[in-house]
């Protein structure tokens, strides 16, 4: 036997093992078999998409706080076009002075116009319009988070020299962004628990119904003198196959969907949305999902059978 | 309540048994049975011989009295040790009871896979078991497909395959021609002449004669009685009452 043989012929003797292949089982395999595949894959496929929508989220959550973590709007409001300028250049260089201000920029007029063309519309052909008094704006960069105190004291230290200066931290805008993402982050949580039981509980009520269906060849195995962990073993090895299979059916249809939605939004080319990528951290954690749910099919076959054998003699 | 020798494979002191709040199908039994002895147990219908088979076989304990097996109390014994007893002891079912969806070679095959034996070191005398019973062309055939007589056949070597330290059968000639009846009983014949104790329990008086050397256990009305209706202990024997090995004196 060369290498090769030898190795195949391991594998195969640790899956027969493990799936009991190849060996007539105690109980027959059909009668535990049926639709556990498919209720396992459409769980597994369920608490995949979920998981991946809860993991997207917090990647959009945590990608935006840090972009906008240390960052401050300062708007400069006053009408007066000459006065609005004059206090945005020393609202500018009294900041460029202040310790902790790690980057500053006074936002082009050619970028103000983009940024409200859709509320406003453009000036062009509308000559006949009053024009809107546009606020000066300030894009600052902070080196520690923009906490309260620091925008009160940059508040402060603009006051003298831009009294119509209003300084606000960027991240407390998307605060209520934040408040509805995180909301739906526990609403995935949830969503997995959910999944969990209602795994657990199919599982239960699959296997109660095989050992009803089969109670009369357990009684049997019994009185030949199998223990309990063996005919146990027979139960857990079956809805571990299933699981399997099922999970591995589940996972493949939760990426295809996963997948497409995330081209999806991706496509919205909205700036908070793209950064929702799943890495490669959260693909191994999805991939651990139809695992994981086999083991809990097993484990609760097992705990559920052995617990209802020992009611028996 | 008497002393247990390690010579008594079996010892039942004062046992009941009443299945729910009903009253009891078995009443005050108590009896011994010896390494190497072959009993019949006889009585009419519903005298009560599935239930103390039942009792025997460890697939119901008593509502009272005490019962050893093989040296241990079968009544206070932690259920994760009666399959080691359970082992000991071979079955014979009226009904069969032959796992229908295992060929007659696994069903054959089935006590000794629940004692850890391999694929490999089953395979022989599996198959000799099921020449020997005269299924030798019947080894892949299912349960249903089977007559009743080879379902007792496949029955009968499931519960000798694994030489059992005792044999208990229920009517297990009841399905089988006359001639496979003999041939069955030389059978058990042989195991006890290797020191298996065989209990059968059986309605048919002619059995009873074809094994001389047999002791007979009555039953009436859930007593253990001999012909004048006493309870008896030891079991009376029939003939030969010198054969060895057998109950001392």
């Amino acid at each position: 036997m060369n290498a090769t043989e030898l190795l195949e012929t391991r594998i195969t003797g640790v899956v027969r093992a493990v799936t009991g292949a190849g060996k007539p089982e105690l109980v027959p395999k059909s009668r535990l078999s049926g639709p556990m595949p498919w209720v396992i894959a459409i769980m597994v496929a369920m608490t995949v998409i979920a998981l991946a929508a809860g993991l997207s989220l917090r990647n959009t959550v945590n990608s935006a706080q840090a972009g906008l973590e240390g960052g401050l709007t300062v708007q400069i409001v006053e009408p007066r076009e000459s006065e609005r300028e004059a206090q945005a250049k020393a609202a500018l260089e009294r900041l460029q002075g202040l310790p902790g201000v790690t980057s500053l920029r006074l936002v082009p007029e050619e970028e103000l116009d983009r940024l409200i063309e859709p509320w406003l519309g453009s000036d062009e052909g509308e000559a006949n319009e009053i024009a809107v008094p546009i606020p000066a704006l300030l894009d600052v960069q902070l080196a520690d988070r923009a906490s309260d105190e620091r925008v009160a004291e940059v508040r402060a230290a603009l006051a003298p020299v831009a009294p119509g200066a209003r300084v606000d931290a960027q991240s407390g805008w998307l605060e209520p962004v934040y408040d509805a993402i995180a909301s739906l982050q526990w609403l995935a949580i949830a969503l997995v628990l959910l999944l969990t039981l209602a795994l657990s509980a199919a599982v239960l009520m699959a296997a109660r119904s095989a050992l009803g269906t089969n109670r009369d060849t357990i009684e049997i195995v019994h009185l030949l003198g199998g223990t309990d962990g063996q005919i146990a073993g027979v139960f857990q090895r079956s809805i571990g196959v299933d699981a399997a299979g099922g999970g591995i059916v589940g996972f493949a249809l939760a990426v295809v969907v996963t997948l497409f939605l995330g081209r999806r939004f991706a496509g919205l080319g909205a700036g908070l949305v793209n950064h929702g990528s799943l890495g490669p951290a959260d693909w191994l954690l999805l991939a651990m999902v139809p695992v994981a749910a086999t083991a809990l099919a097993m484990v609760t076959a097992r705990f559920t059978v052995m617990h209802t054998l020992r009611k028996m003699l | 309540m008497s002393q247990v020798t390690a010579d008594e494979i079996v010892q039942f002191d004062n046992v009941g048994l009443r299945y729910g709040t009903d009253k009891e199908v078995l009443r005050n039994l108590s009896f011994t049975l010896f390494p190497g002895s072959f009993y019949f147990l006889t009585g009419a219908s519903g005298a009560g011989k599935t239930s103390l088979l039942r009792l025997l076989y460890l697939a119901q304990r008593p509502s009272r009295g005490m019962i050893r097996m093989f040296g241990a109390d079968a009544i206070t014994l932690p259920r994760d040790r009666l399959p080691m007893l359970r082992r000991r002891i071979g079955v014979v079912y009226q009904d069969f009871r032959l796992v229908s969806h295992l060929s007659a070679f696994d069903n054959v095959a089935l006590p000794l896979r629940v004692a850890g034996a391999s694929d490999k070191d089953l395979r022989r005398p599996v198959s000799d078991m099921l020449e020997w019973v005269g299924l030798a062309d019947r080894m892949d055939a299912r349960p249903a497909t089977l007559s009743g007589g080879e379902q007792q056949r496949v029955a009968i070597a499931r519960a000798v395959i694994a030489r059992p330290d005792m044999l208990v059968a229920d009517e297990p000639t009841g399905n089988v021609d006359p001639e496979m009846a003999v041939k069955l009983l030389r059978l058990f014949e042989a195991l006890n002449g290797l020191g298996t104790t065989v209990v059968v329990a059986t309605h048919d008086v002619h059995l009873l004669q074809k094994v001389p050397e047999s002791l007979i256990m009555r039953l009436n009305k859930g007593q253990l009685a001999d012909s004048t209706g006493a309870l008896k202990n030891p079991p009376r024997r029939v003939a030969n009452p010198a054969r060895s090995p057998g109950p001392p004196s």
